[in-house]
């Protein structure tokens, strides 16, 4: 690497010194400001942290959030990797379809998707009045308002995110490896999990940390489709600040996301270098 | 045969690869003997890398069939053919150690642990990288990988080999180094070799047999002496060696450089004398290189011995060529 002289050094610092503290000012200080709340409010101390042992309405958010988020990015990750996977093998003209098709998906609000789900899913949704009319069930199935609901829409939302990181990582992979495997005696299966599963792992894992962690702030989709029965963290946050105004609990629960998402980076960063993991592809 | 491996012989009948409309592989016929050093030898793009795709199942046939032992083997899929193959760029498995590439092979096929462990021991020790079985791909030179390469693709005894351009990463010191490796394993295993290059010295210096290639069709076969002696076309003399052309009448002919001496003006004796104006010398330390300027034939490139040649003649002196009627090699009129 060349070296970079020193006085070029302090002007560029000059030039993105207004961006600096407009970060600092717009987004650092707020984080603090979080932090600070959830040892200040109501009482100087760790009180809102201890509540997450003693109070079980707590326990219970967490654990749903966990698990809904955990479940969705499974599915969400063997989604996308099937679909990464046809994308690579398609034709060139196909893949960018495919691609485009992708691209798409992502400029589509998040709101829009929800209701669409409720019309077609819902108690008198598409789906079920036709099931009805046909004669197939006689009571509605309920799609809708349960984990089943929020499930389906934070799947359908995130398999995009999963597919790119995805699709990158088995790009890179060179194709003469495979053939190499295949010429040592290996079946398409076994040169599958032994050489072209490992070789895309790196995606495979950035897909899993990416869709896991915008999961856990996901809070129009439950609200919507979980119909208040499935509580995660991001909506009950929403529930302290603006209905029953207890700031110290919601700024405890936003610190406690922040730093699950800090952990699980570093934890990450143990095993493997996460720019490898996020900038995906060798050349 | 003698040697550790197993080797087997090819036959290839009127093997045609077309591409649409481009033809990259045009009815190459060839037998391919038990236990034979052969090389694929022609310009980029001539064909090689496709017709060695072809004898390992990785490329489709047009027309054509591939025997192995007097068996058709062109409808049976890569992985059954157990051949092996050493990659342009090796192709190692990045994420796999040394010892788990090479036992690769056998542990897809199920072998028993202490067979394969036996076996990739006597491999590491063939390619002499015995300290080395724990290190990844990645923290080895291209000597090495290539090495790597060769071990897997030979550990589970396949009857022929196939190697696309092994060495062409490899700087020149060590790609002869390489060489001379490569041909005493080849001797060890016994195994049938095809190897592709597009380098006329490494052709000629390992191979028991040379198939000269250019546009996906087989342009002539000998052995490297037969071939540097006896070119049949202007493509095959120019390709393999260096030559002189001479128009005579209607028939071309190719002469050596080295084959021609280089008299004084007047003095020059033999059944062909020119003579002709030096416009160049050059300097090889074996050798000097003249461009010598025949007003009948055109530029002509001599070789001379430096050592007994004695002291180089200077540029615009007028010398006389000769050469023996032997040395000039009548060539077929080039197809098409
Ligand atoms: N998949 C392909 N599609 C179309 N043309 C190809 C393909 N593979 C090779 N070719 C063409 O076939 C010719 C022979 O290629 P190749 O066998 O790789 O030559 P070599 O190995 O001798 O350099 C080249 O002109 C190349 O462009
Ligand atoms: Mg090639």
């Amino acid at each position: 690497m060349r070296a970079i002289p020193r006085h070029a050094l302090n002007a560029g610092w000059i030039l993105v010194l207004p961006f600096v503290v407009l970060v600092g000012a717009l987004f650092l200080g707020p984080i603090f400001n979080i932090l600070w709340l959830s040892v200040s409010d109501p009482t100087p101390g760790l009180g809102n942290y201890t509540e997450l042992f003693t109070s079980d309405s707590l326990g219970r958010i967490l654990w749903t959030t966990l698990r809904v988020c955990v479940i969705c990015t499974a599915i969400s990750v063997v989604l996308g990797y099937s679909i990464a996977y046809a994308m690579v093998h398609a034709a060139e003209g196909t893949r960018n379809k495919m691609l485009g098709l992708l691209l798409v998906s992502f400029w589509i609000s998040v709101l829009v998707r929800t209701f669409s789900w409720l019309m077609l899913l819902g108690r008198n949704g598409v789906v079920n009045s036709t099931l009805e009319t046909i004669g197939i069930i006689s009571e509605p199935i309920s799609f809708m308002r349960n984990e089943l609901g929020v499930l389906i829409g934070m799947v359908h939302y995130m398999v995009p995110y999963a597919v790119l990181p995805i699709l990158a990582s088995m790009q890179s992979i060179d194709g003469r490896v495979l053939q190499a495997s295949r010429s040592l005696g290996a079946t398409g299966t076994q040169t599958f999990w032994r050489v072209y599963l490992p070789l895309s792992r790196a995606g495979l894992v950035a897909a899993a940390l990416l869709v896991f962690i915008i999961n856990l702030g996901f809070y129009v989709i439950p609200a919507v489709l979980g119909g208040g029965k499935v509580l995660m963290v991001a909506e009950y946050i929403s529930v302290q600040v603006l209905v029953t105004l207890q700031w110290g609990t919601a700024a405890m629960l936003a610190a406690l996301l922040l730093f699950g998402v800090l952990a699980l980076l570093f934890l990450m960063s143990r095993f493997m270098k996460l720019s490898t993991v996020f900038g995906g592809a060798r050349a | 045969m003698a040697g550790i491996g197993n080797s087997g012989s090819l036959h290839l009948k009127s093997l045609v690869k077309r591409y649409g409309g481009f033809t990259a592989v045009d009815n190459v016929n060839l037998e391919i003997e038990r236990g034979e050093f052969l090389t694929l030898l022609g310009p980029s793009g001539s064909g090689k890398t496709t017709l060695l795709l072809m004898m390992a199942g990785f490329q489709d046939i047009t027309s054509g069939d591939i025997l192995l032992d007097g068996q058709s083997i062109a409808a049976m899929p890569a992985e059954k053919r157990n051949f092996g193959m050493v990659f342009q760029g090796y192709a190692l498995f990045p994420h796999m150690t040394v010892r788990d590439n090479i036992a690769y092979p056998l542990s897809v096929r199920k072998r028993p642990k202490a067979e394969i462990g036996a076996k990739v021991d006597e491999m590491l020790d063939l390619v002499h990288l015995t300290d080395f079985g724990h290190r990844f791909p990645k923290e080895l030179s291209g000597g090495q990988q290539q090495r790597v390469a060769l071990a897997r693709a030979l550990c589970f005894a396949p009857p022929v080999l196939l190697l696309d351009e092994p060495l062409g990463a490899l700087d020149k010191k060590l790609r002869i180094e390489v060489q001379a490796q490569l041909k005493e394993i080849h001797n060890r295993v016994g195994t049938t070799f095809v190897f592709v290059t597009h380098d006329q010295e490494e052709a000629l210096s390992m191979s028991d047999r040379i198939v000269i290639m250019n546009h996906g069709r087989i342009e002539q076969v000998g052995t490297p002496s037969e071939l540097y002696q006896h070119p049949r076309t202007v493509f095959a003399a120019s390709f393999l060696g260096k030559s002189n052309f001479l128009h005579r009448k209607d028939a071309v002919y190719a002469l050596r450089p080295e084959k021609i001496d280089l008299a004084a003006a007047g003095t020059g004796q033999g059944a062909n004398t020119v003579s002709g104006v030096v416009q160049s010398v050059t300097y090889f330390g074996a050798m000097l290189k003249y461009q010598v300027q025949v007003p009948e034939l055109g530029e002509i490139e001599v070789d001379v011995d430096a050592w007994r040649g004695g002291t180089p003649v200077a540029e615009g002196t007028t010398v006389d060529l000769t050469w023996a009627n032997t040395a000039a090699v009548r060539l077929e009129i080039e197809p098409k």
